[in-house]
């Protein structure tokens, strides 16, 4: 396969940021209301990656190492405050469904964590490919959380009516309105997550894989882009790495 | 202006919760939240610098930012401030009070990506709060945290005796109890 195809493969289905890394999960469930804003905010998102990608590759040799993050911070806010501005000009109903997440792109661990471990080692082009790879991964993955929410919260899908509602005790659909409020999303990416692991445990029972192989989703430290920055990954290694900081200090 | 303060204050730290109705810090929330104690290591942490980031961060608007009319830069700013007070407060905690330090030190660097600690600076800024109101506003919405986090912690402690359906086991079901813990607080709306 060529590469730059199997950049895209590789983050829309292989490394998907949402279904299989499980990154970003503040806006994945904050702003998947509806389909519209799962893609706007999976859009908006794309943009930030691909030039952020970009830049950081163009600069991978003249970043000095130790100052990495706060530079690649700079370069992704910078980008964020440009989205932020467009859309405000542009979009602006989309503007204020999405609100604060907007801005809030720039904590999103996905974009420093594609920074991290791709577009800082990796030639212009590709890291490119990386990002628009991601960044669909990531919008598909919204809209279809934001689908799966606006049918059965509302009954509506991109806000056409779909299942005719139950009008004065006739047959019809009545909409479970909890899924587009706040526990909803958490019940969403619960069975998400559920039907995942189930596939996995069905398919090592059928003996297509290894038991030994199957994983049940643990979100923790492990898929923080920010984990080898971070000094204290457990609470027990902690002591050892502050011994050795104050050696560096003294 | 204290009842003013009280509103705020309660309406962020339980009616708008931080993690369970604004999904802001979900992935500390996920993933500290295994043990009781480090779950109340990692809030004081998030408490300590949301206090202070939101102090700082209202005082640049309000003498820098605005003054200067590059309020469009606050982005910008804010992220950085927050990183570098996140160094300077682990420094200095590490010099001059290390009980405190090593209570709380291991959490600090976790908390620069935070986007809680981000949200409440651009929510201090979009609702006009003046430098009081942005600090209130701060150490309540940290508090929020700090209790779903307890919470969730609680619960799981007891959950690892608990008989789960494989496919649930991990994630999925500490989802489902954050769905259980968001409706509960949801009966909270009608306070203010």
């Amino acid at each position: 396969m060529n590469k730059y195809v199997e950049r895209l493969y590789n983050g829309v289905v292989k490394e998907n940021p949402t279904m299989v890394q499980f990154l970003g999960m503040c806006p994945t469930l904050a702003v998947t209301t509806s389909v519209i804003n799962g893609i706007g905010m999976g859009l908006s998102t794309t943009a930030v990656l691909v030039l952020s990608n970009i830049l950081i590759s163009i600069l991978r040799n003249i970043i000095p190492d130790k100052v990495r993050v706060p530079a690649f911070i700079v370069i992704v806010a910078s980008f964020v405050t440009m989205v932020d501005l467009l859309m405000q000009g542009f979009t602006p109903s989309l503007y204020d469904s999405l609100g604060i997440y907007i801005p809030l792109i720039v904590v999103n661990c996905i974009i420093l964590g594609r920074a991290e471990a791709y577009a800082s080692k990796n030639p212009v082009l590709l890291s490119a490919f990386d990002g628009v790879g991601m960044g669909i991964g990531f919008t598909i993955s919204l809209a279809i959380i934001g689908a799966i929410r606006e049918i059965l919260g509302a009954g509506q899908i991109l806000g056409y009516q779909i299942l005719p509602l139950a009008e004065d005790g006739g047959m019809g659909y009545t909409p479970i309105t909890i899924f587009i409020l706040a526990p909803g999303a958490f019940l969403v990416l619960a069975l998400i997550v559920a039907i995942r692991n189930y596939y996995f445990i069905r398919k090592a029972d059928a003996g297509k894989m290894a038991a030994s192989d199957v994983e049940v989703v643990e979100i923790g430290c492990e898929a923080c882009a920010m984990k080898d920055n971070c000094s204290g990954k457990t609470p027990e290694d902690a002591p050892a790495q502050s011994a050795e900081n104050k050696e560096g200090v003294e | 202006m204290l009842s003013k303060l009280l509103v705020i204050a309660i309406g962020s730290a339980i009616v708008n919760n931080v993690v369970l109705s604004q999904f802001l810090g979900i992935c500390p929330f996920l993933g500290v939240s295994k043990k009781l104690d480090t779950a109340v290591g990692m809030g004081g942490a998030v408490t300590f610098v949301i206090g202070i980031a939101s102090l700082v961060a209202s005082l640049l608007y309000k003498f820098i930012l605005v003054p200067l009319d590059i309020t469009y830069l606050k982005t910008i700013v804010f992220i950085l401030v927050i990183a570098c007070l996140v160094q300077f407060v682990e420094m200095f905690l590490k010099k001059s009070v290390p009980p405190l330090y090593q209570a709380l030190g291991i959490f600090l660097p976790l908390i620069t990506t935070n986007c809680a600690v981000l949200g409440v600076a651009l929510t201090n800024v979009q609702n006009d709060y003046g430098i009081l109101e942005s600090v209130v506003n701060g150490i309540a919405t940290a508090l929020g945290f700090f209790l779903a986090l307890v919470i969730m912690a609680g619960l799981r402690e007891k959950m690892e005796y608990n008989d789960i359906p494989r496919p649930f086991q991990g994630t999925a079901i500490v989802l489902v109890t954050a769905a259980l813990m968001s409706i509960a607080f949801f009966g909270f709306s009608g306070v203010i």
